[in-house]
């Protein structure tokens, strides 16, 4: 109980002052959030969900806490939660797991929260972008809450961009953790595109847990794609409640120098007749460790469940680490279920036709890393943001993001 | 799988045919554990005083543990002093030494689970370690192997005529300290046998152990310890049976294989422990740690199990392929049925440079049982060009069962190729139904289908453990559907 | 333009080539015969540098320089292709992106420009239509989903676009109907230059009516038995190995 000195320590001098810059909704679960986070601490690495990430010394550092308003230009369906066009008390941490510590730390120390409200029906043409610039000259803690609810029949397409941001030339850039808690819910019928899309620095730490909640014939599409960063552990659990429902997850990782990418999936099919489809991929070079758990657990009851999950790795260095480790949890009979996990090498004969060809070698090896991760990326359905992403992907393996302080077209 | 075209359906009278007792005396020592019983065990083997203290280092050590919750089962609390840790079925009444004949009871027990000590009788080309409770009972054609200097006896002889090969390799593949239930078994372990073949030869018959536990409120603690040197081959087969009891009964054993450059090591298991009734009451409680050190170069290892029994199977039997262009095999099926729970798989370490492994498992799971296979695939830094292929498919034969994949892979070097899959499905309906057409009745369909599921395992057996096994199989599962 | 000497080469443990030697002169045509296993893709590869062959012994000199001291792509720069047997699929590499890659690292290796977009997009409608390929086939991945033919097409394709000097077509002409053979070979006649050499591998006197040989080779267990003029392949069609084993 090192770690958590510092914050049990941080609440108590500074909850007061976090309750006057919050809301009533948000304050009602904050000192049992508490409460709980001191009695479960950090987790070990022996938590079967925190194998891979060392969560204890990522919080060890002394940070300050931002208690920055939200800065929200007033739109449709985009509020601070402080006026939330509807009662939010029966949907604030109410589907995320209390019993996860990075959860029950968001939940005593965050001060606002985003609300997206798609109403009944509504059919959102745009997609609705939310930017988290990072950036800052001194150690500071950043805790973020996202509470989006799709009413029944609602549509939209929803990117979440956590990037670098502009910070005055030459200025001495600090350590910056993040901790995130989006709830999802969506209502029956309700369809949902969810792009959550880190591009920062290697200064950043983020624990990121989003919690989804389906109705019937609901479909959630959710895209995690990891292009740079420091420390990254993100969690996605997604509960189908209702029947004929559908849910993709969709990630890609690329790690690099000492950055370290762990991505930890929960699917639970508890109805019969839904459909939970996975493609993670990982291209670990340098000294980056990656890894991926995905869980699918099907309940007794939830018959005629179809579900697929695939985890493709490339480790391109020899000084990096990838672990995998795909579950199926099953106790209905009638259902269709499979995953497949591979960690492999470049395709020497597909290097060799390219390098006959004259591409070279480091050229071939970026073409075909491209290719990899190209199908992950041909899955995202708002072209705008798939067509960035080739970009971005084929920079990022030419080693040119880390670069691209000024460049336009990463913005 | 609606209720009213159910196949499945609750087995209730499922036969188990080796559940029977042989009523023989039996020294049996006081129920408990503490160092004074463990001195009593090493005494009555009269142990040379180094391994008396092996004994009492890992207990000491287990005392300091605490028993191990993880794993998709649900392990009763064991009362460690409600349990005899030494049973001796060959003692004579009344005279408290070892007769020189073989009880006849004891021979006509083996009989009946087809298993003859009389080497006339023995099936073709076959070796036998019997062992009752914690004591062998007899090891045929020992004098036939020895004259290719092949040692193969129990472990209590070896520590007496082989001290030196015994203290070599005892606890250098699982030591004391590696689990809790290896720590357990290291201070207790009764029999189990000892294999040592010679460099550049070919074991001529299949070496196998029988293990039966007879008396009541005993623990099994089998330890077997098998060396191949250079250049060698052995084939080893493992079968175990238990009366049927309403208590469980726990079988902590250890298996400890050491390969070396160019040798092969196969190593077959049909284990048929009893697995409590339909309700779940009784079984062996089959804790295991089973793992072979590949450590030379172009060794191979292979592990087959059919796991039948057992109220709760947790055993992983493993592979540490140490040399350079070793190969591991690891092909796997488990049965569970009623209320058995199985956690089982395997581990593939991987450290030297082109290594090999492969992985199949087959689970299938009926009645209220839960099967899952959990696996670790480990590719150290320096392993350059390992490659390792898994395929986990698991079988579902009711609504009221499970079946779970934990695979998990650290891959610590990037030449590495690791592929894993797994699916998990229903016995296919069109195939049930193919059959019907062609009046196959469903149960024998459902055992065909089984079996076919099965083969690429089954296959792997030699060939009379392999009728045994398809037998099993369908015994296993008779009654699961109707 | 290629002289190779006393060459040796293995593949794993097993040697192939037992001491080649071979010279091609500017503009002459090659042909390569002999039976399978003979070790005519070794001396293909070999002189492309496939990585998976390891020449034990010998030399190959390319226009003054040293071939076995360059790696693959070096090789291509310096002009050398190989149309290969069984081109591979690459997925998720588009065909337009995988050529304007190999077209500009060559100029870039020859100290040119690279092509702007435009002007790459209109070099490669024009070489397209030399070969008569299906437009459809560049918005695909390479190879992917090609048919036989389709594959054997846009290797020679490829060759368009890459303007080399030195060709090998290893099996060209497996699995090709007479119209499609037509059409490929129709298509390096059209390419070759008067100063563009060749080493045709083939089984079959078919391709070499259209692409004529100035010289036969008869490769058996590595070693070059017998060499002739374009009449031996005739006479090979015709008696087979048999004489050579």
């Amino acid at each position: 109980m090192k770690s958590e000195q510092q914050y049990i320590e941080l609440y108590q001098e500074a909850s007061d002052l976090i309750k006057r810059k919050s809301c009533e909704v948000m304050n009602a679960v904050r000192d049992e959030a508490f409460q709980q986070f001191m009695s479960i601490g950090f987790p070990t690495r022996k938590a079967e969900r925190y194998r891979y990430t060392d969560v204890a010394t990522a919080f060890a550092p002394n940070y300050g806490i931002s208690l920055a308003p939200l800065d929200v230009k007033p739109s449709l369906y985009i509020y601070t939660i402080k006026d939330a066009p509807i009662d939010v008390a029966p949907y604030y941490h109410k589907i995320a797991d209390a019993h996860d510590p990075i959860t029950a730390l968001n939940a005593a120390l965050v001060h606002d929260a985003l609300l997206i409200h798609v109403p009944k029906n509504t059919l959102v043409e745009d997609p609705i972008v939310v930017d988290n610039w990072l950036r800052g000259t001194s150690p500071t803690m950043m805790n973020r809450r996202i509470l989006i609810i799709m009413e029944s029949g609602a549509e939209a397409t929803i990117i979440i961009n956590d990037r670098e941001g502009q910070g005055a030339r030459g200025e001495e850039q600090a350590r910056l953790l993040t901790t995130q808690v989006i709830e999802v819910y969506c209502h029956d019928n309700a369809r949902l595109d969810l792009y959550e899309i880190e591009d920062t620095t290697p200064l950043c730490s983020r624990f990121s847990n989003v919690y989804i909640h389906e109705g019937r014939d609901c479909s959630v599409k959710h895209n995690s794609i990891t292009l740079f960063n420091g420390q990254t552990r993100n969690l996605c659990d997604v509960y189908l409640r209702g029947e004929n429902s559908e849910v993709t997850l969709n990630g890609c990782a690329i790690g690099s120098g000492s950055q370290h990418i762990d991505n930890n999936t929960f699917i639970r099919h508890e109805v019969p007749h839904c459909t939970s489809n996975e493609l993670y991929k990982y291209v670990v070079d340098g000294q980056s460790v990656g890894a991926f758990a995905g869980k699918i657990l099907v309940e007794k009851d939830a018959q005629k469940t179809t579900s697929q999950e695939t985890n493709a790795n490339l480790c391109a260095s020899s000084d990096a680490r990838m672990y995998t480790q795909p579950m199926l949890e099953i106790y209905a009979d009638d259902v269709k279920c499979a995953h497949g996990s591979t960690v492999g090498v470049m395709d020497e004969t597909a290097l060799f036709y390219m390098r006959q060809r004259g591409i070279p070698e480091a050229e071939a090896r970026s073409l075909l890393k491209n290719a990899f991760m190209g199908q992950v990326i041909d899955q995202i359905k708002y072209e705008p943001l798939r067509q960035k992403l080739y970009v971005k992907v084929e920079k990022r393996f030419r080693g040119e993001l880390e670069k691209c302080d000024d460049c336009r077209l990463c913005k | 799988m609606s209720e009213s075209n159910s196949f499945v359906r609750s087995l209730t009278e499922k036969k188990y045919e080796f559940g029977f007792t042989t009523d023989v005396h039996t020294e049996i020592i006081d129920k408990g554990l503490n160092e004074d019983v463990i001195r009593l065990i090493s005494e009555k083997k009269r142990e040379p005083d180094w391994l008396l203290q092996f004994r009492l280092e890992s207990y000491r050590y287990w005392l300091t543990q605490t028993q191990p919750a993880w794993g998709h089962v649900h392990l009763p609390e064991i009362d460690y002093q409600a349990i005899s840790y030494y049973a001796d079925p060959t003692v004579k009444k009344g005279q408290g030494s070892k007769g020189q004949e073989i009880d006849p009871e004891l021979m006509k027990t083996f009989d009946k689970l087809g298993i003859p000590l009389e080497e006339r009788l023995a099936l073709s080309g076959t070796a036998v370690d019997a062992v009752m409770d914690s004591v062998s009972v007899k090891t045929t054609f020992k004098e036939k192997l020895s004259e290719k200097g092949i040692i193969f006896c129990s472990i209590s002889e070896a520590v007496k005529n082989h001290p030196d090969l015994v203290k070599q390799y005892l606890g250098s593949v699982v030591p004391p300290k590696d689990n809790y239930f290896a720590a357990l078994n290291s201070a207790v372990f009764s029999d189990g046998s000892f294999v040592y073949i010679p460099k550049n030869t070919r074991c001529p018959m299949e070496l196998s152990t029988y293990f039966r536990i007879n008396a009541r409120n005993t623990g099994q603690f089998e330890r077997t310890l098998i060396v191949c040197d250079e250049g060698s081959y052995v084939s080893y087969l493992e079968g175990c049976t238990a009366p049927m009891r309403d208590e469980n009964q726990l079988h902590a054993a250890i298996v400890e294989i050491v390969v070396m450059d160019n040798a092969e090591v196969k190593y077959s298991t049909v284990q048929n422990w009893y697995p409590g009734d339909a309700e779940g009451r009784g079984g062996v409680l089959n804790l295991v740690t089973k793992r072979g050190d590949l450590r030379g170069v172009n060794s191979k290892l292979s592990w087959t199990q059919v796991e039948t029994g057992s109220a709760i199977t947790w055993k992983y039997p493993s592979c540490v392929l140490r040399g350079d262009n070793s190969q591991a095999e690891f092909y796997s099926v488990a049965v569970t049925n009623n209320h058995q729970e199985a956690d089982t798989g395997t581990k593939m370490i991987h450290l030297g440079k082109n290594t090999r492994s492969t992985i199949i498992s087959k689970g299938i799971s009926a009645g209220h049982s839960q099967n899952s296979y959990r696996g670790l695939v480990r590719v150290g830094k320096h392993a350059d060009g390992a490659r390792n292929y898994s395929s986990c498919d698991s079988l579902l034969l009711g609504s009221q069962c499970g079946a779970h994949t934990f695979p998990y892979m650290d891959i610590h070097n990037n030449t590495a190729t690791v592929e894993h899959e797994a699916t998990t499905s229903k016995i296919n309906e069109e195939q049930l139904f193919y059959c019907n057409q062609r009046g196959i009745s469903t149960e024998e369909a459902v055992g065909l289908i089984v079996n076919g599921y099965a083969k690429d395992v089954i296959n792997k057996l030699p060939m009379e453990f392999a009728v045994e096994a398809q037998k099993l199989l369908s015994v296993s599962l008779e009654g699961t559907v109707g | 333009m290629l002289e190779i000497k006393n060459l040796h080469a293995k593949v794993g443990d097993k040697e192939i080539l037992k001491g080649i030697n071979l010279t091609i002169r500017d503009g002459e045509i090659h042909a390569l015969m002999g039976t399978n296993g003979a070790g005519k893709s070794t001396l293909s590869n070999v002189i492309v540098g496939n990585p998976a062959y390891e020449v034990t012994e010998g030399s190959i000199v390319f226009n003054g320089q040293d071939l076995l001291a360059m790696n693959t792509e070096e090789r291509a720069h310096a002009g050398i292709f190989m149309s290969f047997q069984a081109p591979i699929e690459i997925p998720g590499v588009s065909m337009t992106n995988f050529m304007r890659s190999a077209v500009n690292a060559r100029r870039e290796a020859l100290g040119k420009e690279p092509l702007k977009s435009t002007d790459f997009l209109k070099v490669m409608r024009e070489k397209r239509k030399l070969v008569e390929i299906d437009p459809k086939l560049m918005n695909r991945s390479v190879n992917e989903g090609f048919s036989g033919g389709e594959r054997k097409r846009n290797e020679i394709f490829q060759m368009a676009m890459l303007e080399p000097t030195f060709c090998i077509l290893d099996e060209t002409d497996s699995g090709l109907d007479v119209d499609a053979l037509r059409i490929v070979a129709e298509g390096f006649n059209k390419l070759r230059t008067p100063e563009t050499s060749a080493i045709v591998i083939t089984h079959y006197q078919r391709l070499l009516d259209y692409i004529r040989p100035d010289f036969v080779h008869v490769l058996i267990d590595g070693q070059i038995v017998k060499t002739g003029t374009a009449e031996l392949a005739q006479q090979i069609e015709e008696q087979g190995f048999e004489a050579y084993l």
